[in-house]
């Protein structure tokens, strides 16, 4: 195994928890707004992980642009899709949770 | 290395199955649409590993396009005219 | 390894199996939409493990950018909350019976014979793909998809772009486009997004087209990518010039077609067969058929996602911000 290699694998398996972590969140917080979180934070920080494993593995630049133009791409989308969401559930009249 | 990719691969598209809990429960639409969201972000990671292991970057076109365009639902979902207030209702009562 | 793939490909198919049973018989019908949406998703993963990425690419472009806004739309024409719901009809003797019969005897039944055939399955034959890609020299592009739809197969390529234009002109028979989105201005984050995703889906969307020439791409997925590209400009708030709502969009919308009928119909005269270009010429058609076949198939189906002819659009949008996303 080379150095590449092995820096891949734990930034692979480093990348694992986060995802287990946002479906986690998805499933068990009790409300909209913190499931949010889930959405936003976990996943898209896992899905950078991932791609950071991937670009020690590229063979050329051209390989490590498209992976982290991806990556970009994913984060503005998920900011701007959990503020539209946050929004319209503020609109809607969403109840906060709380521990009461 | 590819065993490692799969194995990643497989256990996100695990979360995915695990994820569509939420969309079957709800209880309001939003959190339906969030869960969808979700998925999006897992499919591209998926997809990104599958290209790695397989070693075949076209791949990673589809993973680029799944990030343009996820976003374009749910700024639907939030910006069309008559919003879905059948699986709001329960939710409605509980606030008064 | 091959367990693991084995692994990922059954639970996929499982898990691509229950979904559209769980979609079909939901009765919400907006969760039924949020299962289609996370269905599209995981075929297009489907396509990609079947080594078809063409496939997963249209899949992917229509899947998250077009029929999700599509049904979300319709499901808003829908109306009232009682519409949404389906209502249970009171089920026969038969009816009831179904499910058992389906679960108990045909399905155990269809597994067993399918696992038994799977077991003498030979190698699968390749097809065509020694034929096109000895072909291939002459076609004029590199890539074996491009080839079988834009010269050897051309015929069925015509016929589907006609198909897309009558599906529109269904559409436009049966209902006026009323305006999609709320009237009031979306949030400027939503604006913002739709400012720096639109050149970025267009010069995708172009380096898809070209792409086609060699590996997986070509007019449709980037028709489509362009099509979610003017759907995103009308949810920020844009929306079409009022002057194009006559001719010009039924023109844009009629071009592939049209296209392909002028060339079937130049290399008619020319004394070859309908579609069978000239070697030299075959490289400069297929990329001018592709080109003009992207912004048709984008119109088309943005239009269709509008849900109605735009006849009387115009005068109730003339205050809107005008711009002229559809052209682009």
């Amino acid at each position: 195994m080379t150095v590449t290699e092995i820096i891949t694998t734990m930034l692979l398996l480093a990348s694992l928890p986060f995802f287990l972590a946002g479906t986690l969140g998805l499933l068990r917080f009790p409300d909209l707004y913190c499931r949010l979180h889930a959405l936003t934070k976990a996943d898209n920080l896992g899905l950078g992980l991932v791609v950071l494993a991937l670009i020690f593995q590229a063979d050329n630049v051209q390989q490590i642009i498209r992976l982290l133009l991806t990556w970009l791409l994913v984060l503005i989308a998920g900011a701007t899709v959990a503020h539209l969401i946050a929004r319209k559930a503020r609109g809607d009249g969403h109840k906060h949770w709380s521990r009461q | 290395m590819t065993g490692l990719y799969l194995a990643l691969a497989l256990i996100l598209l695990l979360t995915i199955c695990v994820g569509m809990v939420r969309v079957l429960r709800g209880p309001t639409a939003t959190d339906r649409m969030l869960a969808a969201q979700l998925f999006g972000t897992t499919a591209v990671a998926i997809l990104l590993l599958l290209g790695q292991a397989t070693e075949n970057t076209a791949i990673w076109d589809v993973a680029l396009i799944f990030a343009l365009l996820t976003a374009i639902a749910a700024a639907t979902f939030v910006r069309r005219r008559d919003i879905d207030k059948t699986t709001e209702t329960e939710d409605q009562n509980d606030r008064h | 390894m091959i367990d693991l793939v084995l692994a990922f490909d059954l639970i996929l198919m499982t898990t691509l199996i229950s979904l559209a049973w769980l979609l079909l018989a939901s009765r919400d019908l907006f969760r039924a939409v949020v299962l289609f949406i996370a269905f599209g998703l995981l075929l297009a993963l489907a396509w990609t493990r079947l080594g078809a990425v063409d496939v997963a690419l249209a899949e992917a472009a229509i899947g998250a950018g077009i029929t999700g806004t599509l049904l979300l739309v319709g499901l808003g024409k829908l109306g009232s909350a009682e519409r949404c719901r389906r209502t249970p009809r009171p089920t026969t003797f038969l009816q009831r019976l179904t499910p058992a019969v389906l679960i108990g005897i045909i399905i155990p039944s269809v597994t067993i014979i399918l696992l038994l055939e799977l077991r003498q399955l030979q190698i699968v034959s390749s097809g065509q793909q020694g034929l096109v890609l000895s072909l291939l020299d002459i076609s004029g592009t590199d890539h074996p998809v491009t080839a079988v739809l834009l010269n050897f197969r051309a015929w069925d390529t015509l016929l589907e772009k006609g198909v897309l234009l009558l599906a529109l002109v269904s559409i436009w028979s049966l209902d006026q486009a009323r305006p999609l989105f709320h009237q009031e201005a979306p949030s400027p984050v939503l604006k913002g997004l739709s400012q720096l995703y639109l050149p970025i889906l267009v010069i995708v969307s172009g380096a898809l087209l070209w792409q086609g020439g060699y590996a997986p791409g070509g007019a449709f997925q980037a028709g489509a990518l362009l099509s979610a590209g003017i759907l995103l400009a009308i949810l920020g708030g844009r929306s079409l010039l009022p002057a194009w709502y006559g001719m010009p969009l039924r023109l844009l919308a009629g071009c592939g077609l049209l296209i392909f009928i002028l060339i079937a119909a130049a290399t008619l005269l020319a004394g070859n067969l309908p579609l069978q270009y000239p070697q030299e010429l075959a490289g400069a058609l297929i990329l001018l058929i592709e080109i003009v076949a992207t912004v048709s198939i984008a119109v088309i189906l943005a239009a269709a996602v509008a849900g109605g002819h735009p006849a009387e659009i115009s005068a109730t949008e003339q205050q809107q911000p005008p711009s002229s996303e559809g052209t682009s």
